[in-house]
């Protein structure tokens, strides 16, 4: 049985397809000849343009959902599209808020199941197979369906390199959202957005993250400097997220953001398994802590056995100097 | 108001993990412990529950294992049901979703709570599909949690900040670590949760057929598992005053300054 058609659900942010979604469109343009791509939330038109040059040739849209959760609607409408007999072989999952609640529903109104967590995929005797990065990114397990299609997978931001193919724009179709009853009872109020400057901590060229051994929030401080000073994003361990110093967005690793960029600046960061998934693929790592044997240190190119506090004043005061 | 916590019982995370030689699934037969994630869970319900409602516990683990259940207990939960079947080893997310809705269906709860995702599998899907079975409304990752007036208000996560979501109940919310700050189980509770009611139920018992769980039921399999490209080490230098030259120079070489 040979690839033949694969789903990309397109979750938008700001009125553009989140980096995941393109990521995902490139890898599925290259494993099948058909590649649709999902999309709801409304102006589904103005995004079909960069669907299409990612390769989607058809958008499905669902509208803008009137403000509910997208979770259940959008797995409504998918299940039914399956069940009417338009049934993709796959359907790639961005690792996202929406994209988990969609997910989940959807395997249990198709009864199939989900490969989550997913980093690679392969094609093998007509089928994919899923990668997973397991113990904190030391062994990779490969995974494979063995029941009826689609096989649905959830996969992580920076799998694969988004690229854009030069197609012309997807032709979009609308697809009805059928009426579920109490499981979409659940509808956004209001929404609040952080305030952010600078790069997108999962786009940024240059991340310095910050953690436990900074010892107070107020030194979070001298990690935004630095960041800024390398025209990088502030990135931060869970650690200091749990604690209330800064904002969930900068948390990077397993529940957080995976970010990928060309240097990684962990600063009084031990190194625990899950956040070490979310960087150890940046091209460079630095890392700065007091303890020798910090697991980190076992990831990065260049290791500072040294203090944040003494370290890291030395370092923005020098980089001031010659800018 | 009656919650339903999903507590999963985990190998303790410190210990080096091991996979089966055969199966490649997760070895749990030692002593396993409350998942911290769960006990956040176990904290939100009995603050929400209040003095006219309680909190019953849901757990899904192997060999009768209640080491964990009973850490939750201890904190102030009611009671629990334990499904433990040896037709379970290899369920995946979706067949564990099956498991633990026929076990909530027989509470029948007002609002049902479970970690955004687990410490040792992380899948974050279990809860959804287990909403979806029960033929409840969500939401997941929650930072903030109320109830009134038959609504649940969350405070949701998002990329960008949080959305307020409100849901009527009954639902499936799942939280976040740091929702809460989970109490530390007393004395008292310690001793009380020794008598507390853990019931234990097969697959059978609970009307699902073997083949709907266990390494049958999860049609997904692991064909390999391979050591991962090791990131070698690079070069360390002590700090004396002057390591941020050599960082200096470091960013030259990459040309970032
Ligand atoms: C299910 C689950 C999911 C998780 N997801 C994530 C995730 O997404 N991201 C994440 O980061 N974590 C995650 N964690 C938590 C993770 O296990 C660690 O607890 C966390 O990463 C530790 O953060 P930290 O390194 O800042 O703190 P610690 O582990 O406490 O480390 C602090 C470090 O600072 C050093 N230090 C102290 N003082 C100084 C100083 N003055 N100068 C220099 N160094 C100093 C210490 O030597 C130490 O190495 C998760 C855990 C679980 C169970
Ligand atoms: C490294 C690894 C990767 C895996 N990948 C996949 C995969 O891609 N797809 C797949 O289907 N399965 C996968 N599994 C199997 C999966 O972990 C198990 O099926 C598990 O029983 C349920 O999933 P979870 O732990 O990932 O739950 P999650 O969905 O992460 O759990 C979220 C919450 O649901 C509740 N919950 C989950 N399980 C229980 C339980 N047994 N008892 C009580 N409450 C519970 C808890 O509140 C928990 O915090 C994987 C397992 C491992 C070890």
């Amino acid at each position: 049985m040979a690839i033949d058609t694969i789903w990309v659900l397109a979750e938008q942010q700001d009125g553009a397809p989140v980096p995941t979604a393109l990521e995902l469109l490139t890898q599925a343009r290259a494993m099948a000849g058909t590649v649709k791509a999902v999309t709801w939330g409304g102006g589904a038109e103005g995004l079909a343009g960069t669907l299409g040059e990612y390769g989607a040739q058809v958008v499905y849209d669902l509208g803008d959902l009137g403000g509910k959760l997208p979770g259940p609607l959008v797995a409504a409408a998918l299940a039914e599209r399956v069940r009417s007999g338009d049934q993709p072989d796959a359907i790639f999952v961005p690792t996202t808020y929406d994209g988990r609640d969609i997910a989940g529903r959807l395997s249990a109104r198709l009864d199939v199941p989900v490969l989550t967590n997913v980093v690679g995929l392969v094609e093998e005797n007509g089928e994919l197979r899923s990668e997973h990065a397991v113990f904190g990114g030391t062994q990779i397990v490969t995974a494979r369906f063995t029941g009826a299609r689609p096989g649905i997978f959830v996969i992580r931001a920076k799998s694969f390199p988004a690229e854009s193919a030069g197609g012309g724009p997807a032709s979009v179709e609308t697809l009805t959202v059928p009426e579920v009853g109490a499981v979409s009872a659940a509808s956004v109020q209001q929404r609040h957005v952080e305030e952010r400057s600078g790069p997108k901590l999962d786009e940024a060229d240059v991340v310095v993250s910050g953690g436990r051994g900074l010892g107070a929030a107020e030194h979070y401080a001298l990690v935004e400097e630095l960041a800024r000073l390398l025209h990088g994003a502030a990135g931060a361990s869970r650690a200091i997220v749990d604690a209330g110093w800064v904002p969930y967005s900068h948390q990077v690793g397993q529940t957080g953001k995976t970010v990928k960029p060309t240097l990684y600046i962990a600063c009084g960061i031990s190194g625990a398994t899950q956040h070490l998934v979310g960087m150890k693929g940046a091209k460079h790592i630095i890392a700065i802590n007091k303890d020798p044997e910090a697991p980190i240190f076992s990831v990065a190119d260049l290791g500072i056995v040294g203090d944040v506090h003494k370290v890291l004043p030395k370092l923005i005061e020098a980089l001031k100097a010659r800018s | 108001m009656n919650v339903v916590v999903c507590a999963k019982q985990i190998p303790d995370p410190a210990a080096p993990p091991a996979l089966d030689p055969e199966r490649h699934t997760l070895v749990r037969d030692g002593k396993l412990i409350l998942d911290d994630s769960d006990a956040y869970g176990v904290e939100m319900g009995l603050q929400l529950a209040g003095d006219d409602g309680e909190v019953t516990l849901v757990s899904m683990a192997p060999n009768g294992e209640v080491s964990g259940l009973r850490t939750a207990l201890a904190m102030g939960a009611a009671k629990a049901i334990l499904v433990s079947d040896e037709a379970l080893r290899g369920t995946d997310a979706l067949g564990t979703a099956k498991v633990l809705a026929k076990a909530i269906e027989r509470v029948n709860p007002d609002l049902v709570i479970a970690a955004t995702e687990s410490t040792d599998g992380y899948t974050g899907t279990t809860p959804v599909q287990l909403a979806e079975l029960l033929g409840l409304p969500s939401v997941t990752f929650a930072k903030k949690v109320t109830v009134e007036g038959g609504k649940v208000r969350v405070e949701r996560q998002t990329e960008a900040g949080y959305d307020e979501v409100e849901c009527p109940l009954p639902c499936v919310v799942t939280v976040t670590a740091g929702v809460v700050e989970p109490r530390y189980p007393s004395f008292k509770g310690i001793m009380a949760a020794k008598s507390k009611p853990v019931e234990q139920l097969t697959v059978a018992d609970l009307g699902l057929s073997p083949d709907e769980v266990g390494f049958g039921g999860a049609r997904q399999e692991i064909v390999s598992v391979v050591p991962a490209e090791e990131r070698g080490a690079g070069e360390i230098v002590t700090d004396e005053g002057d390591a941020h030259e050599r960082i200096i120079q470091f960013l030259e070489q990459l040309k970032l300054i």
